[in-house]
This record gives structure tokens, sequence and C-alpha cells, in this order.
């Protein structure tokens, strides 16, 4: 695979007050890569994608996507151009039915005539299976399957880059098991960005880690690189 | 898609029935329901901003106001034809909410409510300040010679009856489309998580905007359509009892469904006008049915009808 | 009169304003700041002070001080009594849910409105001030290279003006002892600050609630009782101070109470100016639309602090 770079960031940097979440980081994505960000509680990895998407505004530095510069692009006009971002703490339409959840995030991402909305709605709810609960309201929905949802409408947006905040936090065993299945089938067509904090989820998954701590990188490499790391094991460990 | 049907014959059976009601009801009667009519479509309108897209205004009274106020103004001190002076009432709204709209929605919640109503409060008082020419609290009435539109005289109550019912049935057509279409699905998606619509990529700021003009016209046309229809343009219909009432209707019938406002500003019409027959202190109701309705009623009576019995209605 | 004169004159009648709006808007400023709830049946609080002030003061008779004290009294406390038991009844209700909160209080305003039009009239009764002198200002001019001193026609006010003053002073002192000398203003403090964390440390919240809503109509009660002998009582005369109460909490920083005094004052005194000198219609359009823009662009109020 031609490793074009799909998304870049340049000394980012966002202060709160004193405190600085994100400092600093040079990151580079290829297209078509699952990468994982990994990172103790506190690293500033929501930050940092927050930083992405455009939900939280720079202090310093850049962010390009598909070679241009976004930095100063609002949230929706980024997702317009092929990112699309599943919250940490579940964000769903709760008194809206699961179809029409997931009809609001295929709608805005096509022009297609109804038809074919409600067919690439109950092909994004059949993967995440769902599809024979599409009329419910999303409110009434179990924690986990509210993720699930909340997963399928990122899919739904046939976005070139998928950002998932912890995305397997409350699901159980066997959902975690599909997710991955998922995640390597939805990397065919996008590109994925997973913070996780399940570390099983990220080895079985992701071709690539990058690890964050105090709003910093601290280091880089394939899932085995990153298994071996001192620095990574004592971030971790000192943590904990 | 049977549903469609149902709500498409739903809606045109009500405006059927109160049509046929024009041969049937008695003056008294018949009076007060073109009055219902016109008033319905202020409440529509507002319920496309509060029902629909959960924007929380106490400032519809400007925009009410702004539309009797450019019909009126059009024609005694312009010279517009009647005709012309209602197009022109439009095109005022519309102005007026695009301002209104782009300033206040830069706040949200009960800071939105507060700055509505001040800047409906400051363009009552502009009505105060220039008595001059729109003559303040006593107002003015509309010539009889100026309420005749392609030869229909407006002061006849017969022709008023079927204006007034013509205007309603194309706004609840027009926004029973509206919050059928995929526009008003989004509206509704910001009225129920502003912050997941924007991740999915809507522009929200611009909703909200788009949102707060058709209520502002639909308000405007309310407000010209009621001076021309029953004569009379006055400092009262800009004053925030009319940002209130609007209010009241759409909580009373059913905030977010179509024939709500409707139904809302019926009841509350022959509740005041009953109330008034027995008491000066008539608006002594409104406060009552306000209060009741925050601790009883929150879906008002068409959302209850919704809960319970037709989950389809829109 | 020419302009000096005529400035003094709007200075001595805004700050009487001022007076009267610091208690009424602190009033409002203090149910928002602890409960969070925005008070929109406030100016119907302030009506009834005065209203009841009028009943208690004619049921009194006698001379004009004994009636005039014993409504400064009973009226607040009736007043407030009334809203604590509007706080227990309804907002409580309703969990103080902010929008909802606002309905129900305009719903508020016009249940006791509408009443008080069935019960007293639609007719203004005036309360005779307890003591009412005139007091003349003099002017200075400079004329044929020497000062005089004359007495410009109009340019006065009276003892009971001044007294109206000193009154609202002495009240938001001892309101400021209150909250900051006692256990219960301490509480109310603390309910400001973290409503869970107080209610989690056993702090009898509802009560607080209830007490704070109770004070905040009683303190506009206050005001409107010291207005009432130089404006007369009448059944829509909380809307104008209602508006204006509102225009000073939000530029002075919705719940901060240094920052309401100084709005009142502000626009106490320039609400005086402006009428004065142009119209006091001119006065409302450009205070509105003041505090449409500080809520706009400015949401901490012209002299709040940015949070960051």
């Amino acid at each position: 695979m031609a490793a074009v770079t799909l998304l870049k960031t340049q000394g980012l940097t966002r202060h709160f007050g004193g405190l600085t979440a994100v400092n600093n980081v040079d990151f580079e994505l290829p297209a078509g890569q699952i990468r994982a960000l990994i990172g103790p509680n506190g690293a500033g990895k929501s930050t940092f994608v927050g930083l992405l998407c455009g939900r939280i505004s720079a202090s310093e530095g850049a962010v390009e996507f598909e070679g241009k510069d976004v930095t100063t692009v609002p949230a929706h006009k980024r997702i317009g151009m092929g990112m699309a971002y599943t919250f940490q703490i579940t964000s769903i339409f709760s008194k809206l039915s699961l179809f029409e959840n997931v009809a609001l995030a295929v709608r805005r991402a096509t022009n297609a005539s109804n038809s074919e909305v409600e067919a690439a709605v109950m092909d994004a709810l059949s993967q995440v299976d769902l599809s024979d609960r599409a009329e419910e309201m999303a409110g009434d929905l179990s924690y986990g399957h509210q993720r699930l949802l909340e997963i399928a409408m990122g899919i739904a947006q046939k976005p070139k880059l998928l950002i998932l905040d912890e995305p397997t936090q409350g699901l159980a065993e066997v959902e975690v098991q599909n997710f991955n299945k998922l995640i390597k089938n939805m990397s065919q067509t996008s590109t994925i960005l997973l913070i996780e904090h399940n570390m099983n989820v990220v080895m079985a998954t992701a071709d690539y880690i990058t690890v964050l701590n105090f709003g910093a990188v601290l280091a880089e490499g394939t899932p085995d690189e990153i298994k071996a790391n001192k620095a990574v094991q004592a971030a971790y460990l000192g943590a904990e | 898609m049977t549903n469609t049907r149902k709500i498409w014959g739903l809606h045109i059976a009500v405006i059927v029935i109160i049509g046929a009601l024009h041969f049937i009801l008695p003056d008294y009667h018949h009076g007060l329901l073109a009055r219902t009519m016109v008033l319905a479509l202020f409440a529509m309108g507002y319920n496309f901003a509060f029902g629909y897209t959960g924007l929380l205004s106490l400032g519809h009274a400007l925009f009410f106001g702004v539309g009797m106020y450019a019909m009126g103004l059009g024609i005694t001190e312009l010279g517009l034809s009647p005709g012309i002076s209602i197009l022109f009432a439009l095109v005022c709204s519309l102005v007026a909410s695009t301002i209104i709209g782009a300033l206040a929605l830069r706040t949200a919640g009960v800071s939105l409510m507060i700055v509505t109503l001040m800047f409906a409060q400051a363009g009552w008082y502009v009505i105060l300040y220039f008595g001059s020419i729109t003559r303040g609290d006593e107002g003015f009435v509309i010539p009889q010679a100026s309420r005749l539109v392609a030869g229909i005289d407006l002061a006849n109550s017969e022709n008023r009856y079927l204006i007034a019912l013509l205007l309603f049935a194309i706004v609840l057509l027009i926004t029973l489309a509206l919050v059928r279409s995929s526009f008003g699905k989004v509206l509704v998606a910001i009225r129920e998580n502003e912050e997941r619509a924007r991740m999915l990529g809507y522009d929200v700021f611009s909703y909200k905007l788009r949102a707060i003009i058709v209520s502002g016209v639909i308000s405007g046309l309310a407000g010209a359509a009621y001076g021309i229809l029953f004569g009379y343009v006055g400092a009262t219909f800009a004053s925030v009892q009319y940002s209130i009432l609007p209010l009241l209707w759409v909580l009373l019938g059913g905030a977010a469904t179509v024939l709500g406002p409707f139904v809302g500003t019926l009841f509350m019409t022959y509740l005041i006008d009953k109330a008034s027959e027995i008491t000066e202190a008539h608006l002594l109701v409104v406060g009552v049915v306000l209060v009741l309705l925050t601790l009883f009623a929150r879906q008002g009576i068409m959302g209850e009808i919704k809960k319970r019995i037709a989950p389809w209605l829109p | 009169m020419e302009f000096g004169p005529n400035l003094i004159l709007a200075l001595i009648e805004g700050s009487v304003l001022a007076a009267v709006l610091t208690l009424t808007a602190v009033g409002l400023s203090l149910v928002f700041g602890v409960m969070r709830v925005v008070n929109v049946a406030h100016g119907e609080f302030y009506m009834l002070g005065a209203v009841l002030a009028y009943v208690i003061a004619s049921m009194i008779g006698g001379a004009p001080a004994i009636a005039f004290i014993a409504a400064l009294i009973i009226a607040p406390l009736l007043v407030g009594c009334l809203a604590a038991l509007a706080d227990i009844v309804i907002l409580k209700r309703i969990n103080y849910d902010p929008e909802n909160t606002i309905v129900a209080t305009i719903g508020i305003l016009y249940i006791i409105q509408q009443i008080t039009l069935v019960t007293f009239g639609p007719d203004a009764r005036p309360v005779e001030a307890p003591f009412n002198h005139r007091l003349s200002i003099p002017w200075f001019e400079f004329k044929d290279g020497a000062w005089e001193m004359y007495w410009p026609w109009g340019l006065g006010t009276t003892s009971y003006k001044l007294f109206v003053i000193f009154a609202a002073i002495a009240i938001m002192v001892a309101l400021w002892m209150f909250i900051s000398r006692t256990k219960a203003g301490l509480i109310m403090r603390a309910t400001q600050l973290d409503r869970d964390m107080a209610q989690s440390f056993g702090m009898p919240v509802d009560r607080v609630n209830a007490l704070v809503f109770g004070a905040g109509a009683a303190l506009a009660a206050l005001g409107a009782v010291l207005i009432v002998p130089i404006q007369q009582a009448h059944y829509q005369m909380g809307e104008e101070p209602l508006l204006l109460a509102f225009i000073v909490v939000i530029i002075g920083g919705l719940g901060s109470l240094p920052g309401t005094i100084v709005a009142a004052i502000f626009i106490g005194l320039s609400d005086g100016i402006i009428s004065i000198f142009f119209s006091p219609t001119l006065a409302k359009i450009l205070s509105t639309l003041l505090v449409a823009f500080v809520l706009i662009f400015r949401p901490q109020g012209l002299f709040g602090k940015a949070e960051r």
C-alpha cells in the first residue's frame, strides 16, 4: 500500500488555563491504517482527537487533512471533508429511533434518494447486529447497544477517517469480538484512529500504535515494538 | 408508507372540516374561529422554532409586530396597496428575523430567552417612541378603503373567515411538509442533541438561523394578516404579552406537533373569551394554565394524544 | 432651568431610583445566584409589596409614621412568605428546570397581577410619607465678576427621598452582614458555590431554596414599600422594575452581588439623566439593547471578570 498521508499534525498544542493537555505533538497517519492511540488516564488522548476533528481549538500548531491545513476549519466542515467522530461518553439522539439516528448520519454524507438512504441505514445497523431493532427508540437501548449504535452512525458516514473514542467501553466480551472484526472490515475503506484502553482490542486490531503521556508522544511503533518498549511500561506502571 | 397517507389525510381533513364549519357556525363562533386561525398562524410560526428546533424565544412579539406595523404603516404612510403591503411585511420580518437570529443565536437556553425578550422590548419601546407616526398605545385603524385585496372586501366577516382559512391551510401544509423533510429532521436532531448533530457534520448555527427565519416570517405574516383582517394596528400586539401567548398556545396544544398550535390557540381563545365575560381579570386564566402545564402536562394536548394513541402524528 | 441645576436634579432622582433598584435587583440576583432560577414574577412581588403597604397603612390609620413603619415591616414579610410558598408548591416540584421555571414564573406573574386587579382594583392609590419636608437646593452663577447664589425654581428634593437613599444603604449593609457573618448566610454561599456538595454535606438545600426565594421577593417588596409614598400603588407597577432589575442583574454579571450594586447605581443614574434630558422611552430602548448585547458579546457582565 502506498503510504499517502491522510492526517498530519505539527507542533499541536492545547492549554487549559495553566495546564498543557496536549504538548507540541507531531503526528502522521497514513491512509488505510488502523492506528491505536493509547496512554494512561489524563494523557491528553481525548483532547488530542478533539483537536483533530475541531471540537476543541488549537492553542498552537497545525492540523493537516489530505494535504489541506484545517487548523481553523470548524468541526462540522471537517466532518464534511470526510472525518467521522464517535464520542467517548455515548452521544446519540435518545428520543429518535435507531433508524433515524443512523439516517441523520447517512443523509448528511450523501445526496442519495430515500430508498438508497434506507438501504445504507439498514446496512450500517446490520453490521452492529441492530437491524431488527431499527424502529425502537435509541434511548431504550442498553448502554452497550447504544455504544454500538454510535459506531453504526460512524460507519454509515463512510468516512475517510473514522475516529473512535474508547468504543469498546461497556461492551460485552462477544460484542468486543464482533467489534474487532468490524474494525478490520471497516479498514478496507476507511482509515481508523482508535483510542482504546482494552489492550486485547489494540493488539488484535492495530497496525501501528502511538502512545501519549503527559500530552506528548512517548513512543510510536508496531504492537510488538510497543509491547517491548521500556518507557511505555514505566509510564503505565507509574500511572497505575 | 401508509403513514404518509394517514398524515396528509388527517391534516387535509382538518382544513376541510373548518371549511365546512363556515356554513354552519353561528356568528359568535364563526368570528372567534376566524380570529383563532390567524393567531394559530403565529403559534405555528412559534412552534417551528420552539417545538421543533428547541429554541425558546420570549421575543416573538417583535416578529408579529414587525409584520403588523410594516403592513399598516406601508398602507397609511407609504401608500402601498394592501397586497404589496403584505409582501412588504414579509420582507421586513425576513430582515428582522435574520438580524435578530444571527445575534441571538450566539447564546442559548436562558440567555437566549432574555436576549430575545430584550430585543422585543426594545422594538416595543421604539413603537412608543415614534408615537407621532405609530400613534403609540392607541394604535391606528386601517381605513376600510384600504382593505380591498383583488376586489375582496376584508372587512366582510365571511371573506375574513375564508381568507383566514386559506392562510391557515397554506401555513399548516407548509409546516407539515417542512417538518417531514430532511431539513425538519435535522432541526429535531439539533433540539435533541446539538453536539452530536454538529459532529455528524451539520452546520448547527446555519440550521438554527434558518429555523428562526422561517419562524419569524410566518409570525410576521400572522401579524400582517391580523392587522389587515381586523383593521387595527396597535402597540399591544408588540408587547411582551404577545411573546408569551404563542408560547402558551404551543405548550397547551403540544410543542413539536403540527396541529398542536391550532388546538392550543383554539382552547385559549375560547377560555379567555369566556373568562372576560365574567371578570376583567381574564388574563388570570393565562397564568393558571401556564402553571398547570408546567406542573402536570408538559406534552400538551396533541403531545398526549401522540404519546398515548397516535405515535405517528408529526 | 439651565443645564447645571437640571443635572443635579437628574442625579437626585436617579439616586432614588438607584436605591430602590438596588434592593429589587439584589433580590433577583440572590435568587439567581443561589438557586439558578430566573424569576420572571419578581416584579409582581414588588407590586404586591406596594399594594400591601397601602392596605396595611389604611387599616392601621392614625399617624402616617406609625402606619408606614408597620407597612415597612409587615408587607415584605407577607410577600416573602407567599414567595416561599410558591417555591414549595410550584418551583420545587418542577425541579427548577431552567426553561420550565421561567414558564412557571410567567404564570405566577399573571396570577398575582390579575388577583390583585380583582381584589385591589385598577386604580392607583397613594400611601402618605411619614415625613416629607421640601428641601430647596441653591445654585451658584458667575455674574458681573462675582459669584451669585440663587434658588432655581424647581431645583429641590424632599427629606423623604433622601431617607429612601439612606434606608437602601442601611438595608444593603445589613444584608451583607447577614450573608458574611451568619450561619444561614454561610449555608447560602455554600449552596451557591456547589449545590450538590452542599446537599451531600447534609445542608437543608430545600429549606435554603424556599428561604432564598422568599428573601429575594421580600427585598423587592421592601423596595416597593419605600417607593410607594413617591409613586402610587397600582396593579401594573411591577413591569418596569422587573425589566430594570433584569437589566441591572445582567449588566452586573449574573449572580454577583457587588456587580449588581454597581450596575444598579449605573443604570439608576443614567436612566435618571437620559430620562430628564431626552425621554424615558429612549432610556429604555438603550438599556434593553445594552442588555441584549452584553449577553451576546460579554455574558459575564460589564463589571464581571471573564471565566478564564
